[in-house]
């Protein structure tokens, strides 16, 4: 079984699956690790759509 | 009534530190085990969750499954990712998948998934390490 995902697709099951394991393990209770994940997610898919406007931007 | 209560102290002291030593080996063969022997259901199905999908992902975007090598370093510290994974790794070794595949762009996010999943595994293995010690709840 192979996945055909796009770049935009790999790059947020990625931060999905990463802010997951950040947000548990880097706070003590659940409330600050489901905004913690969340605020790892922002960053991660922001990071994203900033760095490829970025690429966008220099190739025009 | 004194001794049983150092009995119950004791017993309780060596589970815990027995625990310590347990709990991250577990972890780190099977992601989310570390967090299931202590009862942290929903974390360590969360966190199992998240390891097999960035493990399975990688493989199904046709990510190489790095051997043990002593060549290149990057090599090397795929390796090192790769063997985070615990059992999966091994399985997956064993089964002779991840054979990778340079003609596709997405097989080589395949890889990175594949070594994040181990290392994101490690952290996983740790934070059972530190709910073992007390350091958090």
């Amino acid at each position: 079984m192979t996945f055909e995902f796009s770049h935009f697709t790999a790059a947020v099951v990625f931060a999905l699956c990463a802010s997951t394991v950040f947000g548990i393990t880097q706070r003590n209770n659940p409330r600050d690790m489901v905004r913690y994940g969340a605020y790892c997610f922002a960053l991660f898919v922001g990071g994203v759509i900033v760095a490829s406007w970025a690429m966008w931007l220099l190739k025009h | 009534m004194a001794n049983v209560q150092n009995t119950a102290v004791k017993t309780d002291a060596a589970t815990s530190n027995s625990m310590t030593i347990i709990a991250p080996i577990a972890g780190w063969l099977l992601p989310g085990l570390g967090h299931f022997i202590q009862r942290r259901w929903i974390r360590g199905l969360l966190l199992m969750l998240a390891v097999f999908i960035m493990f399975f992902a990688g493989l199904g975007m046709q990510g190489k499954v790095y051997g043990f090598n002593t060549g290149d370093l990057l090599d090397i510290l795929g390796f090192v990712g790769d063997v985070g994974s615990g059992l999966l790794y091994f399985i997956a070794r064993a089964m002779d998948w991840g054979a990778g595949n340079i003609q596709r762009a997405v097989a080589d996010y395949g890889t990175k998934y594949i070594v994040v999943a181990g290392l994101l595994n490690i952290i996983c293995a740790v934070d059972a390490y530190h709910i073992a010690i007390g350091k958090k709840q």
